[in-house]
């Protein structure tokens, strides 16, 4: 039988992580690899269903999801409107940028230590954590990109009547909008990774604890249930991103 | 000229500073447009025009001199631009876009609805008026930018080299869809250009700029309206007009070049 490229790109592309998890299955039970390291698929499966029943998998992902959420928007929000600004005015750019650029090479999880004496082993900690995260690469995306806007559409703004907040809506905002959003893209990223290790150092619950939890304790299955979770969290934020793009962006979407 | 001025140009210079000295770029400037002339301001490359028409716009600030617009009944806007080159935001969608000036104005919603609604259907864009400027051809964006500069119905009407940009058929007929829609409206413009042949086919009156920022003659247009950009061109009085014009800027272009 013959079938299509495309078919066979799909059927090719599902084939290989279902033949790695088999492949997987067979080494771990026939302790070709060590099965305490490495514990077969299906009995990580079986953790899987457990942790579900017990609740304590859906209560660590939506601790962690809150952290995330709440971090994204305290982190993004005052970085989308410092960029705004820094875009627009140039007095602010020269004002800000200095301090940006001297503490965006900081690694933000050399940081942790920093924002646990801060803000302490409660949840303002592993929430400023992802907000950091969050921040730079919205800032600086803002501000790049308010200034690749074309300067004629601020004359046409001025010429039609446009001052102050019409100018950041219906210019700086829309024109930055592509940029702005490979900044949200990148800062969420940015913050799922922030939280684990956050979790991991300074929390009692979360998946970051969870996975820390499980190395300290030996339960390697539960490990790999936090690890696919995060995973899958890290897919989905990517998904929902790239929708929230394409949404926003009308005028962009067949470029 | 009509006994009414509508816009004055009192000594407008503006002067840039350079490192080894200073660039005149307008040597002050004075002149009147009657209310409902359509003045045309012609001169070659790098005379200033476009920096006085950004002075008239409020864009650039007069080093001295100034910019006077008589206002009429109602509450409108001085000016409203149509500028050279691609000028309508590509995140906006053609009718957005039509809209902006009276959205900014704060109009109300059933005024936009219909006064658009009337450009955009003058325009040719009904059909186009919830696409996005990517989807649109360079003719069909300076529509767009008509629409957007005569819906909010301001003072006087400022046109940068509108069509500069365009082909000579497309040109042609945006020309030709200028004059009716104008027709209609009777607004006072200033039109720039570097263009004989559309100089002489839109204006009432033309300014020849000097090569040094300064207006070196005045022309009147004799041509009766409304014009057929067609026919008016096939006339031998427009050729005789172009000839007289082009030979008074030919020197000019020397100087400069």
């Amino acid at each position: 039988m013959k079938i299509g490229e495309a078919t066979r790109d799909r059927v090719l592309s599902v084939a290989s992580p279902v033949a790695l998890f088999v492949l997987w299955e067979i080494a771990s039970r026939a302790h070709w690899i060590d099965p305490r390291f490495f514990p077969a698929p299906s009995s990580i499966a079986g953790t899987f269903g457990q942790m579900i029943a017990n609740g304590t998998l859906l209560s660590n992902t939506l601790t962690t999801l809150e952290r995330l959420a709440i971090g994204i928007v305290v982190g993004g929000v005052p970085g989308l409107l410092l960029g705004l600004a820094m875009g627009l005015y140039r007095p602010v750019y020269a004002l800000v940028d200095p301090l940006i650029s001297a503490t965006y090479p900081v690694p933000k999880s050399a940081i942790l230590p920093l924002i646990l004496l801060v803000f302490g082993l409660g949840e303002p900690s592993k929430i400023a954590m992802v907000a950091i995260g969050m921040f730079y690469p919205v800032v600086i995306n803002t501000a790049a990109g308010v200034r690749q806007i074309d300067r004629i559409y601020f004359d046409v703004g001025r010429n039609f009547g446009a001052r102050g907040w019409p100018v950041f809506h219906t210019i700086a905002f829309p024109g930055a909008l592509p940029v702005i959003m490979t900044g949200v893209k990148l800062g969420a990223g940015l913050g799922l990774i922030l939280i684990a290790i956050a979790e991991m150092v300074g929390a009692q619950s979360g998946l970051g604890f969870l996975i820390w939890n499980a190395w300290q304790i030996l339960q390697v299955n539960v490990m790999y249930v936090g690890l696919i979770t995060i995973a899958v969290i890290g897919f989905v934020l990517t998904v929902l991103l790239n929708e929230l793009e394409r949404l926003l962006i009308p005028s962009r979407t067949r470029r | 000229m009509p006994a009414a001025a509508k816009i004055r140009f009192e000594n407008v210079e503006k002067r840039f500073a350079l490192r080894d000295g200073e660039h005149v770029a307008l040597g002050g400037i004075s002149f009147e447009v009657g209310a409902g002339e359509f003045f045309v301001i012609v001169g070659p490359s790098g005379c200033g025009k476009t920096t006085l028409l950004r002075i008239a716009a409020g864009l650039d600030q007069p080093t001295s001199g100034r910019v006077a617009i008589a206002h009429g009944e109602g509450e409108r806007p001085e000016n409203a631009m149509i500028f050279q080159g691609e000028s309508i935001f590509p995140w906006m969608t053609v009718r957005e876009n039509a809209s902006y000036g009276l959205r900014m104005r704060g109009a109300a919603r059933a005024h936009i609805d219909e006064v658009v609604g009337h450009y955009l259907d003058r325009t040719g864009l009904r059909r186009f008026a919830d696409a996005y400027p990517y989807q649109l051809s360079g003719g069909m964006k300076q529509r767009v930018s008509i629409a957007r500069a005569f819906a909010c119905d301001p003072e006087v009407l400022l046109m940068d080299e509108p069509f500069s940009a365009l082909d000579e058929q497309n040109r042609t007929l945006l020309q030709e869809e200028l004059l009716r829609i104008w027709d209609e409206t009777k607004k006072t413009v200033v039109f720039i250009t570097h263009s004989v042949d559309e100089a002489v086919t839109l204006g009432d009156r033309i300014m020849i700029m000097s090569a040094d920022g300064l207006p070196k003659a005045y022309v009147d247009v004799p041509f009766p309206r409304p014009r057929s950009v067609l026919d008016l061109r096939a006339t031998p009085e427009y050729g005789r007009l172009f000839h007289d014009i082009w030979a008074q800027l030919r020197t000019e272009i020397h100087e400069v070049a």
